[in-house]
């Protein structure tokens, strides 16, 4: 029988980290969008460097920060009695910043195809900036907040590197399907490796479809207008 | 650059124009920089066309006056309530502007339909009443559960004019607003826009380089070339002035010459006046500062029409 902990751990860190995500995505790509701060290239590269580093960088460095004997994690320790290192938070934040780039990229790429004097017609109209995002911006960006959603989610279910780095893969704590997985091969359980590479295989394929499926329809919807 | 007197506070309140521009910048245009130092003036409930060549900053002129432009000096003032000026660092952000703005290409919010769009610029203080009537008053309210997809590029024009006039604001801004039209269609909304003002009262700015809608739009014009003020005045009388010449001519219009050709000795000019092509013989010395494309007044003297470039 296959263990379903580690698929609904998987889940659960996807569904979380897709909530947040969502959330500062927004203004990070509306601040990407439309800034004309120079800097904010730096800014750009920063946010997508996790899309070309290996996952193994990114987990080695967070591992560093985390840890309570120095630095910030000390510092979480100490005050806060915080740990991050090998605990389920400290997963949600890795993956904050690994699938960061799968939300921000199309949500700044929706802002930007959005023709110009949309945004100046409601000014004009006397409408403040908030009204603006809200009311007009995001309701036609909605494929790509979609989109930048999806991504996300399945970016962080099909995470391994880093969570093999700093989760350590403690049952019910940080040990997510994919880490389950290689746990198996490991101990040459091919059968139950099997069923964790079938269900992450099925659900990769559903939200690649369902993405394309986005894609389509707002493609049809496009040449609408 | 020039220097840029204070405003002129001291002067009574009874005298003072409803409008007051005035505005200096740097265009970056394909042919280079190009200085833009513009005023002008205007009366409430007035008319004023902007016309000019493209690249003469017409449209910047309305993108300074909502603010979606910034500039090196200016000053703004409507109503007595200043919006811009640079030697105090007033700078009223666009949605503190009281301005209706009329783009060229419309941009409707393609996810609300029409009667949505004109609630969304409907502000707290407003009365909700003008959104029924405004979409009597342009023929909308069969279409205004549609979404603008679904529209032609007429009736997507006659809501972006009922939108920016939802919030009445006190100033109409409208960016070549029927260029994207035919000649049938744009001379329709025109009509609408002239039962607009005539319902209204809106002070109203048109940029438009179609001579005949500058002519029937707007009862004052300022001609810009090359970013400055070349002629202004009454449009009748900028377009119109009988000259010497041909001080009784019985009759005059205007329009664009389309075609030259050569035919029995003659030039055969052929001018777009309105919807209608009127053809003039000339001789080879009245053609020589003629080109396809040039505003032109065509006077009918004792049967004998003359041709003679506008601006």
């Amino acid at each position: 029988m296959i263990d379903w902990q580690p698929l609904w751990l998987s889940l659960r860190l996807a569904l979380i980290t897709t909530t947040i995500l969502l959330l500062l995505a927004i203004p990070l790509g509306y601040w990407l969008a439309y800034s004309r701060q120079r800097w904010k290239i730096a800014a750009e590269a920063v946010i997508s460097l996790p899309m070309v580093l290996p996952p193994t960088v990114l987990g080695f460095y967070l591992l560093l920060a985390f840890s309570p004997s120095q630095g910030f994690g000390r510092w979480l320790d100490h005050h806060f009695n915080i740990r991050l290192a090998f605990t389920f938070p400290g997963l949600v934040i890795a993956s904050l910043f690994y699938s960061l780039p799968f939300t921000v990229n199309p949500i700044v790429a929706g802002f930007r195809t959005l023709p110009a004097d949309l945004r100046n017609a409601s000014r004009t109209l006397g409408k403040s900036d908030w009204s603006t995002l809200v009311r007009i911006l995001l309701p036609n960006i909605r494929a790509s907040l979609i989109t930048g959603a999806v991504l996300s989610f399945a970016h962080t279910i099909g995470e391994f590197g880093v969570v093999m780095m700093i989760g350590g893969g403690i049952p019910g704590q940080t040990r997510v399907a994919s880490v389950a997985l290689y746990d198996e091969v490991q101990s040459m359980n091919n059968g139950a490796a099997n069923r964790y590479a079938l269900v992450l295989l099925a659900f990769s394929f559903i939200i690649l479809l369902l993405v394309y499926a986005i894609n389509q329809q707002t493609g049809k919807s496009k040449t609408m207008l | 650059m020039t220097t840029t007197d204070p405003a002129p506070d001291n002067i009574a309140a009874v005298s003072r124009p409803f409008l007051q521009f005035k505005a200096t910048k740097t265009l970056h245009t394909t042919s280079g920089p190009q200085l833009l130092d513009v005023r002008f003036e205007l009366a409430k409930g007035g008319k004023l066309a902007i016309y000019g060549p493209s690249g003469a900053g017409k449209t910047t002129l309305l993108r300074i006056l909502s603010g979606l432009t910034t500039v090196t000096t200016g000053y703004i003032e409507v109503d007595g309530e200043v919006w811009l000026d640079t030697t105090r660092r007033i700078d009223l952000p666009t949605r503190r502007r009281s301005i209706g703005f009329v783009f060229q290409d419309f941009a409707l919010f393609p996810h609300l339909t029409v009667r949505q769009q004109l609630e969304y610029a409907l502000h707290k203080t407003t009365d909700g009443k003008i959104v029924p009537e405004l979409l009597a008053l342009m023929e909308l309210e069969t279409l205004q559960h549609l979404r603008p997809a679904l529209l032609s590029s007429g009736q997507q024009q006659r809501v972006a004019l009922a939108r920016a006039i939802a919030r009445q604001p006190q100033l109409l801004l409208l960016d070549e607003p029927f260029s994207a039209l035919d000649d049938e269609m744009r001379y329709k909304l025109q009509e609408y826009l002239l039962k607009i003002h005539r319902h209204y009262k809106l002070t109203t700015l048109l940029v438009s380089h179609h001579l005949p809608e500058v002519l029937r739009l707007s009862d004052k014009v300022i001609v810009l070339e090359k970013g400055s003020v070349s002629r202004e005045g009454a449009s009748s009388a900028l377009f119109f002035a009988p000259s010497q010449d041909h001080a009784s001519a019985p009759f005059t219009t205007v329009g664009e010459i389309t075609a030259i050709a050569f035919s029995e000795g003659n030039y055969i000019i052929t001018v777009l006046c309105a919807d209608t092509f009127i053809n003039v013989a000339l001789t080879a010395a009245q053609t020589a500062h003629l080109q396809i494309g040039k505003k032109v007044q065509v006077t009918s003297n004792d049967f004998h029409p003359v041709i003679s470039p506008l601006v």
